[in-house]
């Protein structure tokens, strides 16, 4: 298994619960250790990292803003600025547990831009979130990464429909079942009829070429042996 | 008033100013479950602390660490569930601590006294390590106050974020156990997790910023300790019971205050 992410690019990681892309991520971000391997850093990299799940329960009396600074403070103009280029208004004083979910993705973003990252790390950015929604927030990260020229980790549950300004995406089944760059989807007529070229033009279509399959427990095995269910996607023609 | 009722509010008020800010972070973890599996590890600690003649009080906070300590580790082995394991491990130290006071027989322990607290029985030396723990937990929570927030948010976050998320933990069980511990003389094993949750739960209501929720933890704790006592006084009641019964009832009041810190009214 290998990955890395240059700066100003954009990788993708996608595969199925299970996989492993969240100890993959964990491993990246230093908090567990690897049993074996090692991940290299660039001296003085700061990661922003938005996690998939925040603790918010309403016991805790937490406002957005709290939440924002809890890593480090930070003038309120400053944070007022943030949420503002996130696309999150202004909810600083709102209760963390009474956002949306759509809202809370966008507060972890802010929290994690704060730190001026050199690498942000997204887990599951999208989870609930539909799809008119995912593309707005494709298009933030995508403008996040422009702006700030920072390196960009993302995980999806997807596999097939992916970000359309992913560079690499690397499709994880507890090794590295392939990775290559995304197709567009934007000449695919019945697509933009459904959900509208901007839509379309946010998501791009990942064609899986797996040269293996995984048998019922997971272990790879090639392609031409036994019958049936095979992983082997085909997502679309670009 | 009596020197032993003086030294029985004391006692109660410095144990409810330590056990008020630890509390808020035992009901914002949810951790209500773990620190009454702790309390089971009381009866043991005192039978220990008769055999190498220390103070109950230290011996109890010793032997509720090493049960964290176990739960830590066990908590790694995937075969049984944290909840089982609580319930196993709570049950088990709970029955040998009874088992082994009944083999020491020169120790004449009032099992009562420490199942539901005996505040009345507050001696100088108690009151010397209440206020420590009340004056080190304080000292500390604020010293990490942000980290463990931070921690209680999202761990990975905080790790993220440069927080010792690994050490912020153990100083969050070092003090509830040490709350725990001094807790028990207050209002007995069975009852010092309520002396811990109901005045944080209580001050969810009136409290804005989780600053606010741990003072006013504090305050409800005092003054639950207080009207307690006074009122096991007035009508002869025990008295560990008696102010467990008001901090509750004090949180059943505070459902009917409008919560704050919702629908952006902070700031």
């Amino acid at each position: 298994m290998d990955i890395a992410v240059h700066p100003g690019e954009i990788v993708t990681l996608v595969g199925l619960n299970g996989a492993g892309k969240s100890t993959l991520i964990r491993v990246l971000l230093g908090i567990v250790r690897p049993n074996f391997g090692e991940v290299v850093r660039v001296p003085g990299l700061r990661v922003g990292y938005s996690p998939q799940h925040v603790h918010r329960d309403s016991i805790l009396p937490m406002t957005v803003r709290r939440f924002l600074t809890l890593g480090a403070p930070a003038p309120k103009a400053r944070l007022e600025a943030l949420l503002e280029e996130v696309g999150a208004g202004a909810i600083l004083a709102h209760p963390l547990a009474e956002i949306s979910g759509g809202e809370l993705h966008r507060v972890l973003l802010a929290r994690a831009l704060l730190r001026e990252p050199g690498l942000l790390v997204l887990d599951e950015p999208l989870a609930g979130v539909d799809v008119t929604s995912q593309s707005e927030l494709y298009q933030l990260i995508a403008t996040i990464r422009d702006r700030h020229g920072c390196g960009v980790l993302l995980v999806s549950h997807d596999l097939h429909l992916v970000m359309a300004a992913t560079d690499t995406v690397v499709c994880l089944n507890r090794h590295v079942c392939c990775s290559g760059h995304p197709g567009t989807i934007t000449s695919h007529p019945e697509f933009i009829s459904l959900f509208g070229r901007y839509v379309s033009s946010t998501l791009a279509v990942y064609r899986h070429s797996h040269d293996h399959r995984h048998d019922a427990l997971g272990e790879p095995m090639p392609l031409d042996s036994g019958a049936s269910r095979t992983p082997k996607a085909s997502g679309g023609r670009p | 008033m009596e020197d032993f009722f003086l030294r029985a509010l004391a006692g109660g008020i410095g144990a409810a100013i330590a056990a008020g800010p630890v509390g808020c972070f035992v009901v914002w973890r949810r951790m209500a479950y773990f620190g009454t599996a702790l309390a089971h590890a009381v009866l043991l600690g005192i039978a220990l602390g008769f055999l190498l003649e220390v103070e109950p009080i230290l011996a109890v906070f010793a032997m509720c660490l090493m049960l964290a300590g176990c739960l830590l580790l066990l908590e790694r082995q995937r075969l049984v569930s944290l909840d089982a394991l609580l319930g196993v491990l709570a049950h088990a130290v709970f029955a040998a601590g009874l088992v082994v006071i009944a083999f020491m027989e020169r120790l004449r322990v009032d099992l009562i006294g420490y199942l539901f607290g005996d505040i009345l029985s507050v001696g100088a030396v108690d009151l010397w390590l209440i206020f420590a723990t009340a004056a080190g937990a304080t000292a500390a929570l604020a010293w990490q106050w942000r980290n463990l927030l931070s921690v209680t948010v999202n761990r990975d976050l905080a790790a993220v974020e440069g927080v010792p998320v690994e050490r912020v933990r153990l100083l969050l069980l070092f003090l509830l156990a040490a709350v725990i511990a001094v807790g028990m003389k207050i209002v007995g094993m069975l009852l010092v997790v309520a002396l811990v949750i109901i005045p944080a739960a209580a001050a969810r209501r009136m409290s804005a910023t989780p600053e606010q929720m741990a003072v006013a933890s504090t305050v409800i704790g005092v003054l639950a300790v207080v009207a307690g006592l006074f009122g096991s006084l007035e009508w002869d009641v025990p008295a560990g019971p008696a102010i467990v019964l008001v901090a509750s009832a004090m949180f059943a009041a505070s459902l009917l205050i409008p919560v704050r810190g919702q629908g952006g009214r902070d700031e």
